[in-house]
């Protein structure tokens, strides 16, 4: 490792899981936002990433079907530039329209023995939108264009390619963000001294001091994550404004700078009604429900850096069947279990016929159940080492839910200390299996240990 | 009810070939040598079977699909051959057929052959499945141990017994088998292995170690069924005929409610019902001579006492230790041809295999493992894995 690097080499960066993605995690984020809250209340949803899995299909459509969004919903991807989030919540803004959801999701991916290695994160954040009872609501924004290259990644590319950082601070920073935090503050009828909160997201280490000094600011400057998760590209900003509006006070505003190709301002003003949405997990939370490791390998296989031996076995890539993927969507995407109406027993996946040897009632009346959220336990498990997995072994083995169904799962993200019978798991929506020829993944849910 | 077909239908002639990593020959012949020692122990011509039920379960080995290319193989020219495939049941659901065929009067003599050329995947272990277009977008990955060794976490949780006495049980169901194995010409593992071995081999799917899984090899048996009145008019006058065939396969019950704890094998109980009540078997554990079961793992072995009910719920572990299923232990002796564990499992062919260990131990031609006086020999496969599968059991008797 370069000298100029060990700097860097201290505290935690999130990385993914071979079966996470700007998706799962998407889902994840979403998931928390819309915690207590009615789901069915959401009319749009737009994702924001530069890591998005799929090139031409709609990323945000497997997102609503995990969050079990309304049917009659609109989606959209917001992609292109690291500060799309922001350009999407200034968009989402102006639209004005109740249950608006915005998620912000990154995956970024560093070369090996890169400073990006070093400064990376893979993050999620979600925001919805309305008019009552809101957290924060908008004063003033104010956005700019400029073909200013600090990195870029080109189409069917994997790694960013960035210019020198003292240009991109010097030039670009310094140069770009105060002439539109001037006219967003103009917009918004206050001046910089009566701000109290700067969130800007930037690859670069301690960027937003500088910014703060060039537009006079004096107030908090919004904790980067820097050792707790590292830059999560376009999710980063967003993620820091979940963070800040966490312990953010009534009446405080906060400057939410997006930068890349020009600049996005955002005046925010914290309404003190934080604690009146409970139940969320946010940033902290999140943050302290790590699992560490130092498994370098492990990360570097996962994000497709090292060419491991997977044996034979590795080598099955049948094809998911789309017109089966259609059919069984909803039953898959929001896990849904059937309840049937003439005996009660609840039930995964949905037959034609109810399971229960003393009903076999037709399955055309059975109530739907979501297991999403439903407490279970695991029943029997192993832990495979002969199977293909990409991060072996694999446990698999039955999770029993409280309200009798089951179904044989894989348990994820645990050691195999936490793995044992009546550990109680809770679900993830995860990548089940890649089909690596044709780079079709096959989403559905995981266990994942409560308690690690 | 119906009555069944007991002792409707004889055994006229078996012939298994020579079980495990047979480089030298393909499918073809590997049928060829189960068939021609069918044919003279029956001591008839190929022209007199009237039909055939070909068993193979893996289309990526063997001939392919179809019946065609077994018939192609055997040169059954025009006669009617089926393909069965019912996983690891393959072998007993083509005896299956054949003794239905016979029973039922459509035929006078019928063939059942099953074969497995597992070493041509490349690899040890059995190739990934396919599950189906729905399974195949939620269930998870996983290989046939995996499955398999569910049944110990959910029996030692039942029954409060330790990972190590378990462990100690499963090791000894293998250490017999291996001690079987050495008398059995034909098998594919013949060599005694030390409990040490077995205890310290290297995991597969905790609990299993390698020698908790079963071999896997290439092989074919069959068996040519007939009418007892025929077989006496051929010259037959010791004569061996099927006391019982059950299979039993999952409805979901044990997968998708929760009705069962993961303990036990609910098909190995259902089909040992019938197959019991089909061949009036009353006391499995004094009445059954010897036993011939789905020993692909040594936890399916160990459970499947129970679920057969020679040991009583719980005691499986005991009996086990104390050798009630050893050669030699005084009890009910299992696996005396080695099992799937050392005699070998090309899946096709293996519940043919188990029938052909039970035809000879009755007849008195299982050389230095003959057991003495045996009167019933029973043979249990376990297709799938044991909450979505598949039981088949055969018992096959002195007439």
């Amino acid at each position: 490792m370069a000298p100029s690097l060990a700097g860097a080499a201290k505290g935690y960066r999130a990385f993914c899981s071979w079966d996470e993605d700007a998706v799962t995690m998407a889902v994840e984020a979403g998931r928390d936002c819309l915690r207590g809250a009615d789901a069915s209340a959401i009319t749009s949803l737009v994702v924001a990433s530069t890591t998005l899995p799929y090139a031409d299909l709609q990323n945000s459509t497997i997102v609503a079907g995990a969050l079990a969004l309304p049917e009659t919903l609109s989606t959209a991807d917001a992609t292109g530039s690291a500060r799309c989030a922001i350009s999407a919540l200034i968009a989402m803004f102006d639209s004005a329209h109740e249950g608006a959801m915005l998620i912000a999701s990154e995956k970024p991916h560093a070369k090996p023995a890169s400073t990006q290695e070093m400064t990376y994160g893979a993050a999620a954040a979600a925001v919805t939108l309305g008019h009552d009872g809101v957290i924060a609501r908008t004063l003033g924004h104010a956005s700019v264009s400029a073909y200013f290259v600090d990195h870029f990644r080109a189409s069917g590319e994997v790694h960013d390619y960035f210019w020198e950082e003292r240009w991109i601070r010097d030039e670009g920073y310094a140069k770009i963000v105060p002439g539109v935090v001037k006219t967003a503050l103009a917009k918004a009828g206050v001046g910089i001294a009566d701000i109290n909160h700067l969130v800007m997201a930037s690859p670069i280490r301690g960027a937003a001091q500088p910014v703060a000094k060039s537009i006079g600011f004096s107030g908090k400057i919004a904790d980067a994550l820097d050792t707790e998760c590292g830059y999560s590209g376009a999710a980063h900003g967003l993620l820091m404004l979940a963070q800040v509006l966490e312990n953010v006070k009534a009446g405080e505003r906060i400057l939410v700078i997006g930068f890349g190709q020009g600049a996005d301002a955002l005046i925010l003003e914290a309404t003190g009604k934080v604690s009146e949405v409970p139940g969320r997990r946010g940033v902290s939370a999140a943050l302290a429900d790590r699992y560490p490791t130092e498994d370098y390998l492990r990360m570097l296989s996962f994000y497709g850096e090292i060419g491991l031996e997977w044996g034979m076995r590795g080598e099955k890539t049948g094809k998911a069947a789309l017109t089966e993927a259609y059919r069984s969507s909803r039953q898959l995407a929001s896990f849904q279990a059937g309840k049937c109406r003439a005996c009660g027993t609840v039930q995964f996946p949905q037959l034609a016929y109810c399971v229960n040897d003393a009903c076999k009632a037709p399955s055309s009346q059975f109530d739907q159940v979501s297991l999403v959220d439903a407490p279970a336990k695991i029943l029997t498990y192993t832990a495979d080492w002969l199977s293909y997995h990409p991060a072996p072994p694999l446990f698999v083995g039955f999770v029993q839910f409280d309200n009798g169904a089951r179904l044989l799962m894989e348990t994820v993200d645990a050691p195999s200390s936490a793995v044992d019978v009546g550990v109680p798991v809770r679900m993830v929506f995860r990548i089940k299996e890649r089909d690596n020829i044709r780079g079709f993944n096959r989403y559905f849910w995981k266990a994942t240990p409560i308690n690690l | 009810m119906a009555k069944g077909i007991k002792d409707k239908v004889a055994v006229l002639g078996m012939g298994c070939s020579k079980f495990g990593e047979r480089w030298d020959i393909g499918t073809e012949m590997l049928l060829a040598e189960a068939f021609d020692e069918a044919l003279a122990d029956a001591g008839i011509e190929r022209k007199q079977i009237e039909a055939a039920w070909y068993g193979s379960c893996l289309d990526s080995v063997n001939v392919g699909n179809s019946a065609i290319p077994a018939s192609v193989a055997l040169r059954l020219d025009g006669i009617a051959v089926s393909r069965v495939e019912n996983m690891c049941a393959t072998g007993t659901e083509a005896l299956r057929g054949a003794a239905y065929a016979v029973a039922s009067g459509a035929v006078d003599i019928a063939l059942a052959i099953g074969a497995e050329k597992l070493k041509d995947t490349g690899y040890g272990g059995l190739p990934p499945g396919y599950k189906g277009t729905l399974n195949d977008l939620w269930l998870p990955l996983g290989s046939a141990p995996a499955g398999f060794a569910q049944l110990a976490s959910g029996y030692r949780t039942k029954h409060q017994i330790s990972k190590e006495e378990l462990k100690r049980a499963l090791a000894h169901v293998s250490w017999k088998s291996h001690q079987n194995g050495v008398l059995s010409p034909k098998a594919h593992l013949r060599k005694e292995v030390s409990m040490e071995t077995i205890l310290n081999a290297p995991m597969i799917a905790e609990p299993l170690g390698l020698f908790d899984c079963c071999g896997v090899s290439d092989g074919a048996a069959c068996a040519i069924v007939t009418t007892p009145e025929i077989a006496r008019a051929l010259g037959k006058k010791d004569m061996v005929t099927i006391k019982a065939i059950q299979l039993s396969i999952s409805s979901g019950v044990e997968s998708s409610s929760n009705s069962w704890d993961g303990s036990y094998v609910r098909n190995t109980r259902n089909a040992a019902k019938r197959a019991y009540e089909e061949a009036g078997i009353t006391k499995p554990r004094e009445q059954i001579s010897l036993m011939e079961v789905h020993d692909c793992f040594s936890i399916t072995e160990l459970v499947t006492m129970e679920d057969l009910f020679v040991s009583e719920e719980g005691h499986a572990v005991r009996d086990v230790l104390d050798g009630f299923y050893d050669r030699e232990g005084g009890g009910v002796p299992c696996q005396v041809d080695g099992g799937l564990k050392c005699f070998g499992h090309p899946i096709g062919a293996s519940g043919l295999r188990m029938a052909y260990e039970n035809y000879n131990q009755l007849l008195g031609r299982a050389g230095k493992r003959q057991l003495h006086n045996p009167s019933l020999g029973l043979s249990h496969n376990l297709g799938g894995v044991p909450y979505l599968g598949i039981a088949a059991i055969s018992i096959l008797g002195l007439h």
